[in-house]
């Protein structure tokens, strides 16, 4: 198990940067998650910090050793591909084995390391096949266990799930969640699915542009967006964005749009008539009751509870209910936006700090 | 259902008869070499012959020079397609996968030795290896016909190579092995049928090049068997007979050489389009 400290990581093809002086500390044993859309240069991270990639500039420490200039195969890492990269013309058992005979392992060793791994992974029946006589999760698994029968410093997944289904990307990131319980392996996951970024990490790291938006737990993220990127990214359905503007009607300061006013619980360091913009999770807008009208547009069930597409005015916002709300389309109905649920952005896009 | 029935008979008599046109010429072969001398012009064009003899084989193989040039045709042949298969392995690998200064220049280089005929090579190329003494010689072809194939074989084998995920690479190389590592053990078994369709591609090309092999190499000792079958027509006359035997005999290590890779070639063609 090792720690991994990345230092002003830059990365340039050509003169395009694609990553801009990344700073981020993983701890020994950590689950941490590089989440984003494709483009943001989170594949090409984990890629230089296996080795696969050259840095443009800054140092990558794993377990305390400098290995900018180490190859991927000096630096005591395991790595699960998208593709599975399973070699089409070796057993499962040899895929499996490989690493550890590249090292020379002795013989019984190996075995013994295979069986294990295959054990952990249900995949005893399937140790003599080609991968091509496997399913995706049936791939998928060998990948894992190649990865794992090395015991290596720290796991690197490159969006393992997403050649796979839902219901088994579902199942998968269960199990992917059991053994980092078990092996307490440092790992670094990437994925542009923020449900997987949620449900496994335990610290997420949103990556835009090439640029760090911002770490912390999945419900850091979730409860306190530090910025409009990742307010918007993760959440599911997004969240609702709506410009408005800081007023001071009598002292008392309201978020004013062409439609409808909020009075403020706190007064935001800002001068009057700053341009904001607002956002609510569609599952705090309490529909049914309050000082505001809306139209309802369209009305999605997805069993588990009702997402609403309303208007107000020029503002499209979705709510989300876990009731059945007796809604029909067209309909007006009142709603609730509760201030304590808002999450203020300047014009920077930026959080302002509740 | 009637049309289905229709539709498949003028598909497979179609099929027939492409295949027949294809292989007349090589059963004209075969009848001709088999047709004793005096039968040839009295029984010109029956399909065949009313008396079949071995007689044009055996003189081909013991009273002419035709083994000699046999020999020096499969040395040729098999040194040429294991240089130029090993060599476009190589470059083909560097093409698919490494950024490298001057890629673009090089490939474009490489594009132009195919564009233009090769007659016009010929006099700077006998000057060129007049001084170096390889005129003459077996290595002076294969030094030529190396050269000419190992172009098109790169963008052959380079094809191949692109059709191989890097990612298999790259997992190996985290698994332990170096470039080369992973290039040996886990690309180039992958590549064998590209390999084996590269290097029956190159083989057969050199099997029957007639021009460099006719201007490079005037001596007999140093022919090759196409330059070797010219020698059956003389001034007066062309001995039928004993040209199509020793051409029945040229087809056979072509012949062998497929089927010792044809394996391996069928996945190969097909490799690029079908996978997954």
């Amino acid at each position: 198990m090792s720690a991994i400290e990345i230092r002003g990581v830059s990365k340039r093809y050509g003169v395009t940067p694609v990553l801009h002086e990344i700073d981020l500390s993983v701890a020994a044993g950590e689950f941490l998650v590089l989440v984003g859309p494709s483009g943001c240069g989170k594949s090409t991270l984990l890629r230089l910090i296996a080795g696969l990639e050259e840095l443009s500039g800054g140092e990558i420490l794993i377990g305390g050793r400098r290995v900018n200039d180490l190859p991927p195969k000096a630096r005591d890492i395991a790595m699960v591909f998208q593709s599975y990269a399973l070699y089409p013309h070796m057993s499962v058992a040899d895929n499996m084995a490989y690493s550890l005979r590249l090292r020379r392992t002795p013989a019984s060793e190996i075995a013994r390391a295979v069986d294990a791994a295959a054990g952990k992974l249900g995949l005893e029946p399937l140790l003599a096949r080609k991968p091509k006589a496997l399913s995706g999760g049936q791939r998928q698994r060998v990948a894992m266990g190649r990865a794992i029968v090395r015991k290596p410093g720290a796991f690197l997944f490159d969006e393992p799930l997403s050649n796979l289904d839902a219901r088994l990307r579902e199942h998968m990131r269960a199990e992917i969640k059991k053994l980092h319980r078990e092996l307490g392996a440092t790992s670094i996951y990437v994925t542009h699915d923020q449900i997987e970024a949620m449900t496994l990490a335990d610290r997420i790291v949103a990556l835009h542009g090439g640029r760090v938006q911002q770490v912390g737990s999945p419900l850091d993220l979730y409860d306190r967006p530090a910025n409009l990127f990742v307010a918007g990214f993760i959440g599911s359905p997004g969240m609702n964005m709506f410009p408005a503007q800081l007023k001071r009607p009598n002292g008392r300061p309201t978020l004013a749009t062409p439609t409808f006013e909020i009075p403020l619980a706190r007064d935001p360091p800002l001068p009057e008539g700053s341009a904001l913009t607002v956002g609510i999770r569609p599952e705090h807008i309490v529909l049914g009751s309050g000082a505001i009208r809306g139209t309802v547009d369209l009305i999605e069930p997805t069993g588990l509870g009702t997402i609403a597409h309303l208007t107000l005015g020029g503002t499209e916002l979705k709510g989300f209910s876990l009731e059945r709300p007796s809604l029909s389309v067209g309909a007006t109905i009142s709603l609730d936006l509760p201030v304590s649920r808002l999450h203020l952005f300047g014009g920077d896009g930026t959080r302002i700090p509740d | 259902m009637l049309r289905r029935a229709l539709y498949w008979t003028v598909h497979y008599l179609l099929i027939a008869l492409y295949v027949l046109f294809a292989l007349f010429p090589l059963y004209w072969l075969l009848k001709v070499a088999l047709t004793p001398n005096e039968l040839l012009y009295s029984e010109g064009i029956r399909l065949w012959p009313s008396r079949a003899s071995l007689e044009h084989f055996s003189f081909v193989l013991a009273h002419s020079d035709f083994p000699l040039f046999f020999r020096n045709s499969l040395i040729v042949s098999g040194a040429t397609s294991l240089l130029a298969t090993l060599l476009s392995s190589a470059c083909g690998y560097a093409l698919s996968r490494f950024r490298f200064q001057g890629k673009s220049l090089l490939v474009a280089l490489m594009l132009v030795t195919q564009m233009f005929p090769l007659v016009m090579l010929i006099a700077p190329m006998f000057r060129l290896l007049v001084p170096l003494g390889l005129v003459n010689t077996l290595t002076g072809l294969i030094v030529v016909y190396t050269a000419f194939n190992a172009p098109f074989a790169t963008f052959l084998m380079q094809s191949f190579f692109d059709a191989i995920p890097r990612e298999l690479e790259e997992a190996a190389m985290i698994d332990g092995a170096t470039r080369f590592g992973a290039f040996s053990r886990i690309i180039l078994p992958l590549t064998l049928p590209g390999i084996a369709a590269t290097a029956g591609f190159v083989f057969t090309a050199a099997w029957s090049e007639l021009l460099f092999a006719l201007m490079l190499n005037s001596s007999a000792h140093a022919s090759t068997f196409p330059v070797g079958l010219l020698s059956f027509v003389s001034k007066f006359s062309v001995d039928f007979g004993q040209m199509m035997a020793a051409g029945v005999l040229a087809l056979v290590p072509a012949c062998l050489f497929f089927l010792m890779i044809q394996r391996f070639l069928v996945h190969g063609l097909t490799a690029g389009a079908v996978k997954g």
